[in-house]
């Protein structure tokens, strides 16, 4: 049986309804004075990261603990990976030292893929941002957060949310994620940037797109900030950084145009002065503090209906075929900057 | 998420009407209140699903009684269950505690059926990552006995003799539409 978490798009609406009602109650923990919970005694969750993070990793590496989990930490700084051991072996390894998931971040959009079908492992590999892919727990918390914010009570759903996700579409795996989860859970999304980061063949995700970011936000709920993903880009995406800004920069005079109930999110890392000011992201709309909140709690509801019983909670993995499941393909450069 | 049938016929003999459950309820309501001499540092936790709604009738009778209203909370022990791994993940019920906590209080252990008495150890393990009761204390609408563990209720709406094959469901107009407990051979939803 397949146990895994690799794209936003395998989830079901039950599913993704789940997962957000589980977070729900894995929240409600941190009011508590034991922030720990038995559920994953014994078991040992991999966390593989072959590109660099500060909040997933440290935000999966609390939900496991927080849940008994045993953590390795793995990077490829400082490990045999830079010595040029394969994902293979890396793997191998992995599954000799008996780690029931592994939570895998990498530079080449597919690797989580690849490390789950490859027949190389029995353990659940949860996707924790793969090249310019995806990006699946960070959509679930967004929607989370969202859902916090905006939902209607009683249901888990968003729909008839507009959330317009902006900025550097093209290389964002978060970008990606958020648009097929957000459209399961019955948000319409629309993707706002410049025409040469919006994806080609964005037209097959079944979302609005816009190149002017002043029409989008007078009529959105949540507006979710991107930020241009300079280590990925290997050509000229827009003339000067002043001019982006200028454009597609969410600063204190765009803000006024949102409604009052509208919401600011960012994934994060933010660059302050250039898709986002500071006043905008320290204001009274900004949850951006709180998607880290949220963010553990998600992923222990992620580790916990994978790798909590016997088998998974979540239908997810049972249809994954790959990368084209989604409809979608990798367009642009991506960052082969290992 | 918790299932909601609507109310259909009985699935086996009915042990318990609603006037049954009712009486049953309101004796527990008062032996509580006998035993704790009053209701100082009482706090009723319900365990998900059926537990929680039994919890809160106990306290509207013991308000009725004494003019004081005891904070009414759920537990959920799912995560502390010994048989979580050989079962798919199950969904989480919510936990909520009163305010107040329950740090030296009199905690009063809520839960439709006693069986194998795992749920209650499960319960004992979820309460002590959340505080440290004076004393915790057990009430259950039905005692079917077969305990697999050293456990006991303190108070009991109704004994009930069974044979391991038979199963008691227990029904309530909160969940389930009508207040009913019902035995059938059949095998089915376990309780315990």
């Amino acid at each position: 049986m397949n146990r895994h978490l690799l794209s936003a798009g395998d989830l079901t609406r039950a599913d993704a309804e789940l997962v957000l009602e589980t977070a729900g109650e894995m929240l409600s923990l941190a009011d508590r004075p034991i922030k720990k919970l038995p559920a994953l005694r014994g078991r040992t969750v991999v966390n593989l990261f072959f590109e660099d993070s500060t909040r997933t990793r440290i935000s999966f590496e609390a939900a496991a603990k927080r849940l008994s989990a045993d953590v390795i930490n793995f990077s490829a700084k400082g490990s045999s990976l830079s010595k040029g051991e394969s994902l293979k072996d890396t793997s191998l390894t992995l599954e000799a030292m008996g780690a029931d998931a592994v939570v895998v971040r990498h530079w080449a959009s597919g690797a989580p893929h690849l490390l789950a079908n490859a027949g190389w492992s029995r353990s659940s590999v949860v996707n924790a941002g793969d090249g310019t892919h995806e990006h699946p727990t960070q959509a679930l918390l967004d929607a989370f957060t969202m859902w916090r914010h905006l939902g209607v009570p009683g249901s888990h759903g968003l729909d008839g949310r507009k959330v317009a996700i902006v900025g550097d579409v093209l290389h964002s795996r978060v970008a990606r994620s958020n648009a097929l989860l957000l459209k399961t859970l019955g948000a319409e999304v629309t993707l706002v940037g410049p025409p040469t980061l919006l994806p080609v063949g964005v037209q097959s995700w079944d979302v609005a797109t816009s190149y002017d970011l002043d029409s989008v936000l007078p009529g959105t709920d949540v507006v979710m900030m991107l930020r241009v993903q300079q280590e990925r880009m290997n050509a000229s995406f827009f003339p000067t950084v002043r001019e982006y800004s200028r454009r597609y920069g969410l600063d204190g005079r765009r803000m006024a145009t949102l409604q009052d109930h509208a919401i600011v999110m960012h994934p994060g890392p933010m660059i302050r002065g250039m898709e986002i000011t500071a006043d905008v992201a320290d204001s009274q709309r900004s949850v951006i503090v709180e998607q880290v909140t949220n963010g553990v709690a998600v992923r222990m509801a992620v580790l916990y209906l994978l790798l909590g019983g016997s088998e998974p909670a979540l239908a997810t993995g049972l249809t994954t075929t790959g990368l084209t499941t989604t409809g979608l393909t990798t367009t642009g450069p991506t960052g082969g900057d290992a | 998420m918790p299932a909601q049938p609507a109310p259909s016929a009985s699935p086996g003999r009915t042990v318990m009407d609603d006037g049954d459950v009712a009486r049953a309820l309101t004796r527990i309501a008062h032996e509580i209140l006998e035993r704790n001499k009053g209701v100082d540092d009482l706090v009723l936790l319900g365990i998900p699903s059926r537990g929680v709604p039994l919890a809160r009738r106990v306290a509207a009778r013991v308000a009725a009684v004494e003019g004081v209203e005891v904070p009414v909370g759920s537990l959920d022990v799912t995560m502390y269950r010994d048989d979580l791994r050989m079962r798919p993940a199950r969904t989480l019920m919510p936990t909520d505690i009163p305010h107040g906590g329950i740090d030296g209080k009199v905690v009063v252990l809520v839960d439709d059926v006693l069986f194998s008495g795992r749920t209650i150890r499960a319960a004992l393990d979820a309460m002590s990552d959340v505080g440290r009761p004076r004393a915790v204390r057990l009430a259950v609408l039905v005692d079917r006995g077969h305990r697999e563990l050293p456990i006991r209720a303190d108070f009991v709406g109704k004994n009930l003799p069974t044979s391991l094959a038979e199963t008691v469901s227990v029904r309530l107009a909160e969940t389930d539409g009508v207040d009913e407990v019902s035995i059938s051979g059949s095998t089915g939803g376990d309780l315990g």
